[in-house]
């Protein structure tokens, strides 16, 4: 099995589905010339052609509202936002259109779209590069919202969102791009949309992540009898899995790279203590970003939740 | 009934001095002779700004950072219109208009260096923080010429961005509202042929960015961006316009991104050489040199000084910017909000305590 990077599988699991489905076609700014500012859409122009690889103008609201129109009329389009930052412009067409649009015609239409774009922090890029505002978007009913935690996730998480029939938004971490190389088979799998995945067992405290604080959560539960939870979509989230472990454990820790109120760790505190907390020791703690904006690169590194932060929350909930 | 053309538009190309150094007398706008040779300076400055903040990046002292090289002309002579209250909105390919307005450098290598007390411009200057949200300024700037009206302040507003963002909705919606209301506002697109990877003719199916403006009701211009007579003088005549109640201008400076789009950028995956060396041709520094040397202006020593107080004006910069002492992390919330909330205040404690033991 060939062994590659997150940016490799996710080009991959692009290359193998426009060759299975004509029906994919990807659009973008900068990825088909330049194969994508990350080299993710890499060869594609090339392998299918103009029409299938989109250069767009610049307009984040004219690729996701575009990618609207094709989705309901026969079309596959995984669009690509440059960066996190700069799906803001095209809100908009995601939350007043493709989240909705299912609902509003009554089943008439829907957007089986995906948008993927690179997220998170820790590569000490310009502002408006690293932001993790994945919690805006688990707030769209009509959506589904995944996360990768390494190459062959990613893979089998994206052939599972381009063939979700519902709009699908595929966050990338940067800071996991190129960190982690796995065997990644070639050919058909999919990993499944809405289930958690079991990255570490353990007894005495569960752990939930996702994105690159996945990986910093491996290796702060290092020595502890720690299970850890990768939640690979974040909506709809896998409330059994999570329910299953923390009945088990009967402590939680949930680490998110953003700002502490009202991201999704919130919702995930308030699931646990609703349905599990008769089954828990202590409080349900939150590792996260405090509620600052992101800062530039000489700060980031007191902004994101460290490996040592989670291993004082650990700390902490195993006192109870 | 006959089809009659109700409307047609003509768009006007403003070119003053040619790339050998030749000026139509009649076009050149009545500058001094200290302020063409302060003209040139501030180009060889911005100039051995870049050429330093590329080496600085290279060798890891600064972060990403997008290169103006052959566009200072378009930057320094628009810069150099602008009067002291006018309000300013530079995107992120900026500096030599920063430079020219007065932005302390050290400043720009701290911010460009991933410290954002570069971001704070001095008292007195009146120059919005770059926006790096591509054309998310341009309705900042309607706005600070409309509280300009409204307060009754002699005061135009320039807005700087890139062919690129005439493709966002911002630029349309910024440009309808200032032409509705007649508003004192310039706006300047540098041209540079270039939006990352896409070219011109992929991002607008118009044959000129300065038509555009003609859809908003208000007049757009084309100017030889690397000719800084012409910038200086199309952005003079379009500021005082402003002043006047003549309502917003658009100038379209034709120019081009000679470097890579940022220094994480390699252009070669998708122009030819053959362009940029095209465009090489058409350096905006030398033919304002050339331009001086026939009127006896400029001698070789000149040139070899002028670059020379340049180089230590920016290494005096790169050695205050990394003499600072680095943020404390209480930055992080210093201006976060006016007052923070009881939440932040014990994030910001628990931070502050933990100091540099958070890093990974
Ligand atoms: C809204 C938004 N989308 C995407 C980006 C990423 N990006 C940065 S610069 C750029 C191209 C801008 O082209 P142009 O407007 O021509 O300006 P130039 O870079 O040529 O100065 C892109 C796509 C961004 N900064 N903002
Ligand atoms: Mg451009």
């Amino acid at each position: 099995m060939p062994i590659m990077n997150m940016v490799q599988a996710i080009n991959l699991a692009l290359k193998e589905e426009m060759a299975l489905d004509d029906r994919v076609v990807l659009l973008g700014e900068d990825v088909a010339r330049d194969g994508g500012v990350f080299r993710v859409s890499e060869g594609l122009l090339d392998a299918f052609g103009p029409e299938r690889v989109i250069d767009t103008p610049l307009s984040e609201s004219a690729i996701v509202g575009a990618a609207v129109g094709m989705a309901a009329y026969g079309l596959l389009p995984v669009a690509e936002i440059q960066f996190m930052g700069f799906i803001y412009p095209a809100l908009d067409q995601i939350f007043a259109n493709a989240a909705r649009l299912r609902s509003r015609s009554r089943g008439r239409y829907s957007a089986p779209l995906v948008v993927r774009t690179p997220y998170g922090a820790g590569i000490k890029a310009p502002e408006l590069h690293e932001e993790s505002t994945e919690a805006l978007f688990c707030q769209m009913p009509g959506i589904k919202v995944v996360v990768p935690s390494g190459p062959y996730q990613a893979k089998g998480l994206l052939l599972s969102a381009i063939r979700d029939p519902d709009p699908v938004i595929f966050l990338e971490p940067t800071r996991l791009y190129r960190m982690i190389r796995e065997e990644v088979p070639e050919g058909e799998y999919t990993v499944p949309l809405g289930k958690a995945r079991l990255a570490r067992e353990g007894k005495a405290v569960t752990v939930i992540a996702w994105g690159s604080m996945l990986e910093r959560t491996l290796k702060a539960v290092e020595g502890y009898d720690a299970e850890v939870i990768d939640l690979l979509t974040l909506s709809p989230f896998d409330e059994e899995t999570l329910l299953a472990s923390v009945r088990k454990t009967g402590r939680a820790v949930i680490v998110q790279e953003a700002p502490l109120t009202c991201g999704l760790g919130a919702e995930l505190s308030a699931t646990l203590a609703e349905q599990a907390i008769l089954h828990l020791k202590g409080p349900i703690l939150r590792v996260a970003a405090p509620d600052v904006p992101i800062p530039l690169a000489r700060l980031v590194d007191h902004y994101l939740p460290s490996v040592e932060r989670i291993r004082e929350a650990l700390e902490e909930i195993l006192k109870y | 009934m006959p089809v009659n053309v109700i409307e047609s538009l003509t768009v006007k190309r403003l070119e003053i001095l040619d790339p050998q150094g030749n000026a139509d007398e009649g076009l050149l706008p009545p500058l001094p002779e200290e302020e063409i040779m302060r003209m040139y300076e501030l180009l060889v400055l911005s100039r051995a700004f870049d050429e330093r903040a590329l080496s600085l990046q290279r060798e890891g002292r600064i972060g990403t950072y997008p290169s103006i090289l052959g566009q200072e002309a378009s930057q320094v002579g628009s810069a150099l219109a602008i009067a002291r209250g006018d309000r300013v909105f530079p995107s992120f390919r900026e500096t030599g208009v920063q430079i020219a307005l007065g932005y302390p450098i050290h400043l720009l290598l701290q911010y460009w260096g991933g410290d954002e007390r570069g971001l704070r411009t001095p008292d007195g200057l009146n120059i919005f923080p770059i926006c790096v949200s591509v054309g998310t300024h341009l309705p900042h700037a309607v706005g600070a010429a409309l509280a300009a009206r409204i307060r009754r302040e002699q005061c135009a507003v320039i807005a700087y961005f890139g062919d690129g963002a005439t493709s966002k909705g911002d630029f349309h919606e910024g440009f309808n509202m200032a032409g509705v209301f007649g508003l004192p506002v310039v706006f300047i697109c540098q041209n540079n042929q270039w939006a990352i990877s896409v070219p011109v003719e992929r991002q607008t199916a118009a044959g000129t960015l300065a038509r555009k403006a003609w859809a908003y009701g208000f007049e757009g211009v084309q100017v030889d961006g690397n000719d800084v007579f012409a910038v200086y003088r199309a952005t003079s005549e379009a500021l005082a316009k402003a002043r006047q109640g003549g309502g917003p201008t658009f100038i379209e400076c034709h120019t081009y991104r000679v470097a890579d789009h940022t220094t994480a950028d390699d252009a070669s995956r998708y122009r030819s050489a053959a362009e940029v060396a095209e465009w090489r041709k058409r350096d905006p520094l030398l033919r304002l040199r050339l331009f001086m040397e026939r009127k006896g202006l400029w001698t070789e020593e000149d040139e070899k000084n002028a670059w020379q107080r340049a180089r230590t004006t920016v290494d005096d910069a790169v050695k205050e910017a990394e003499s600072a002492p680095p943020p404390e992390p209480e930055e992080l919330f210093q201006y976060a909000r006016a007052t923070l909330s009881p939440r932040q205040q014990r994030q910001l404690k628990e931070i502050a305590e933990r100091g540099v033991r958070n890093a990974e």
